[in-house]
């Protein structure tokens, strides 16, 4: 059982979420950004969390900030931006020392402050985020972007979605795009980032060995949203759904040893739908855990790759397949992988089979909440999903979930694109 | 079973050495979710040649077999261990570094049982011929995936560039030529040298009950005969204190440069407080110079040599030590260049008495969170006291350090000889 209970306020123009735990010995505080993907939008929003650790009104530079940070106990302060479905996500994270170990009664309030700051008050100048600090952020975006080509397995990753999603929302890396770099301006930044402030949805969390009555006070007085239409931005994102006849089929060809085979499905299921549950219990058996058919299949039976595996997005309803193989092996390894998912749609696999994997997955989500940041994602599913169902009850369903659900579940399954990164010189038949 | 509290952590570890000579360290956190268990050997890839268990002559084994070993434990005349745990609902894995070799499960119920299996399959060793060539498939996929990864080639670059003939030079996984040559009787003889008990350690970390997982423990070791252990002899070739190669570069397919500065920090066994002492300084002076906001990190930030995969890590083993400062970076010369100079001028530094209050305060606080994880208790529980350490001890000695520690550290810390640059260059 999750012991853990999660407490929502309304205040100050955001919604704080309180998690009280004795687990850590560290005191959490995320807050969480939320806006439709949108081309216009998402290069300046993928700096913006980069900017926003560079320094504030009170902490101008980034070395004032950091030692500002060390002397509240080595606290920690990130941000980074993601996406989940058709949201992209600005997270800043901050952490420090709970204040019984370093014998200080002041730290959280002063940590609050400070977080407070990084937020709504970060370093301006003349209207705008100073210059060389704006250039120089602006340049380490465009070298992270442009380093996705040396790690094989995110870009294989990267290129699936952007030829899977090609006319969909989705299709954006979270990062943003090069080529928008140049055109943005320290100015344009900072007026998007304001109106980021009064229009995003705004989820603050804290976990740790907290009082919750405290901290609701802290936040009233201490963490104020000035500007905001509204936080409760229920309206779906509008959408057309794709389907194809035939899957489409991407290769590419670069110098590497091993050859990255990626596929996407569609499970036209998400975190809102009855099959959730039985969706992370297919994905189980298909392909989570060193015990699900693909690798049992693809690389101990056969030896045909170092990993084979497949992960569920929870709220576009995608599914992808990911497999790191031989370069000579890929009709092999492709004909083995369809072999899975139609035994999956057949229904071969036995109730033993089926408890074991509910085991897993419950254990991996009791597991999430040992950890203060897998907290804070595990909840904030539900704000992503716009659906009530907290862990402890998606735990619930697990149990319930039947072999007639995860067939059904199989069935929906469609194969959508594959994606082939190889090297030059090896035959394909596709 | 001894019982020790840790006021300032709020900690209880309870410990024993069995009969057998196995080390058991019990953690329990009712709080948590879930429980820990992870079972080391002292033993790693560095360790090649060595007298066998019951022998006289002194081997060399073919590179690689440690992890070949790890691989192959998993392995059962009639089965795969992964399904034993995943029978009992616990998630499996196991890694080889240099100098350990350990396998860990994480579960939230049936820990007993879950520890049994654990116990079980790595004192059960089952290698066939057949077994061991299959092995061979994907031991080399595994080592082919690495040599396409950037960081992984420039990480055993700088080593190479660092140590002469320190064992630490050759890959964990060893080549896809070597790992050919792997018998099951390599196999046998490393596993029966290095697996004693008595060259182990047991640690369990999380929600399960003490009395009961005590006694588990004991009646499951107490079932099982082991040969006398007796200390193994080992050898390593001896290292010279100056780096073998001050530049090296190596040419794969990567966009962007990528530029490692390596400190070659130790070529000795050092024990008990030395060692601590050595492992607090350098760690604490590199994030106070390197990290965000730290003087030799916001040179390189202003002068545009770094962006964000900007790192620094920092080891010290058995009988060897490393620090690598590494980046991206478009111009790597430079790069390496203001580094180095960086780090030459440390000797002269004269630091504030709030900057040793802040460097200190800093890793406390790291501590404190990194000790939100039974992983990390655990795995650096184990990695210290196999150096005569208690980790659980760490924050006294953080306080501890004076201001003449420092100085001293500081004035021998850095010396030329002991500095090397690898860079991965695009073809």
């Amino acid at each position: 059982m999750i012991r853990e209970r999660e407490y929502i306020y309304d205040i100050n123009g955001y919604s704080l979420h309180i998690v009280p735990t004795k687990k850590f010995k560290t005191i959490h505080l995320v807050a969480k950004f939320k806006a439709p993907l949108n081309r216009e939008d998402i290069t300046k929003r993928a700096l913006i969390p980069y900017l926003l650790v560079q320094g504030t009104i009170h902490y101008p530079t980034r070395k004032d900030l950091e030692e500002k940070l060390d002397d509240l106990y080595g606290s920690v302060l990130t941000a980074d931006s993601s996406k989940k479905g058709n949201e992209h996500i600005i997270s800043v994270r901050f952490d420090m020392a709970n204040e019984k170990f370093v014998k200080s009664n002041t730290l959280f309030q002063d940590a609050l402050r400070l977080f407070s700051e990084i937020i709504f008050k970060p370093h301006i100048n003349n209207g705008a985020f100073p210059t060389k600090i704006f250039q120089r952020e602006k340049m380490t975006l465009k070298r992270k972007i442009e380093a996705v080509v040396d790690d094989k397995m995110t870009y294989a990753n990267m290129r699936l979605i952007e030829e899977m999603c090609a006319n969909e929302r989705y299709r954006m890396p979270a990062h943003g795009f090069g080529e928008d770099l140049d055109g943005l301006t320290s100015q344009s930044v900072y007026q998007y980032y304001q109106e980021m402030l009064s229009k995003d949805g705004l989820d603050l969390y804290v976990v740790g060995d907290v009082e919750q009555d405290d901290i609701v006070e802290l936040f009233s007085n201490h963490l104020k949203r000035e500007i905001f239409k509204s936080n409760h931005i229920d309206k779906d994102i509008e959408e057309q759904i794709i389907t194809r006849d035939k899957e489409k089929m991407i290769v590419e060809y670069q110098d590497i040893q091993q050859a990255k085979l990626h596929m996407g499905y569609r499970t036209s299921l998400t975190f809102r739908d009855k099959l959730y549950p039985a969706l992370h219990v297919f994905n189980g058996l298909f392909g989570a855990f060193p015990s699900s058919k693909l690798f049992i299949n693809v690389r101990e039976k056969n030896s045909l790759a170092y990993y084979a595996a497949s992960r569920i997005e929870s709220h576009k309803g995608l599914l992808f397949v990911f497999s790191g193989i031989a370069p000579e092996d890929y009709t092999a390894a492709k004909v083995i992988i369809d072999e899975q998912l139609k035994a999956m749609q057949a229904g071969d696999f036995t109730e033993n089979d089926i408890q074991k994997t509910k085991e897993l997955i419950i254990n991996q989500i009791k597991e999430t909440f040992d950890h203060p940041q897998g907290i804070i994602e595990l909840l904030y599913q539900q704000v992503v999903g716009k659906a009530d169902l907290s862990p402890q009850n998606l735990l619930e369903a697990i149990r319930q979930v039947t072999k007639q659900d995860i067939i059904r579940v199989a069935q929906a399954i469609q194969l959508d694109t594959v994606y082939l990164l190889t090297k030059e010189g090896v035959e394909i038949d596709a | 079973m001894r019982k020790q509290y840790y006021s300032l952590i709020d900690e209880t570890l309870y410990s024993a050495k069995l009969e057998n000579g196995l080390s058991v360290y019990l953690l329990p956190r009712a709080d948590m979710s879930k429980a820990y268990g992870i079972f080391t050997t002292n033993y790693g890839s560095i360790d090649r040649t060595f007298i066998p268990i019951e022998q006289k002559e002194k081997i060399t084994v073919p590179d690689g077999v440690a992890h070949f070993l790890e691989h192959k434990l998993f392995e059962k005349e009639d089965r795969d261990v992964f399904t034993d745990f995943s029978n009992y609902g616990a998630s499996v894995n196991a890694y080889t570094s240099f100098s350990k070799t350990a396998y860990l499960f994480s579960a939230t119920n049936q820990i007993e049982k879950n520890v049994e299996i654990l116990l079980d399959f790595v004192q059960d060793p089952y290698f066939s011929d057949a077994s061991v060539e299959k092995e061979k498939g994907i031991i080399a996929q595994e080592i082919k995936m690495y040599d396409d990864q950037p960081n992984w080639r420039s990480f055993m670059g700088t080593i190479q560039a660092l140590f002469h003939s320190h064992p630490i030079t050759i890959d964990i996984a060893g080549t896809v030529e070597s790992i050919s040559s792997i018998t099951k009787e390599d196999l046998y003889t490393c596993y029966n040298t290095f697996y004693h008990p008595e060259n182990m350690i047991l640690f369990i970390a999380g929600r399960f009950d003490v009395e009961d997982m005590f006694d588990l423990i004991q009646q499951n070791q107490a079932k099982k005969t082991f040969p006398t252990f007796t200390a193994i002899a080992q050898e390593y070739p001896d290292e010279p204190q100056y780096v073998k190669i001050k530049e090296k570069v190596i040419n794969m397919p990567v966009s962007v440069p990528k530029c490692t500065v390596g400190i070659k920090e130790s070529t000795q066994r050092l024990k008990g407080e030395a060692f601590l002492k050595k492992d607090l300084l350098k760690t604490m002076l590199l994030e106070h110079y390197f990290a965000q906001g730290g003087d030799c990190f916001e040179m390189l930030y202003d002068a545009q040599l770094i962006d964000d995969s900007f790192s620094f890590q920092s080891t010290l083993d058995k009988n060897y030590g490393y620090s690598l400062i590494s980046s991206n970076t478009e111009n790597p010369e430079l790069f390496a260049q203001k580094v180095t100079e960086c780090l030459m001028s440390l000797q002269k530094q004269n630091m504030t008495e709030e900057a040793i209050e802040r460097m200190k305060r800093k890793k406390i606080g790291q501590l404190l969170r990194s000790m939100n994880s039974l992983e990390y208790i655990a795995n650096n529980y184990i990695h210290y006291t196999l150096q005569g350490i208690d980790f659980f001890k760490m924050i006294p000695a953080i306080q501890a350090i004076s201001r003449d520690d420092i100085d001293h550290f500081l004035q021998n810390w850095i010396t030329e000889e002991r500095l090397a640059v690898c860079t991965i260059m695009p073809q």
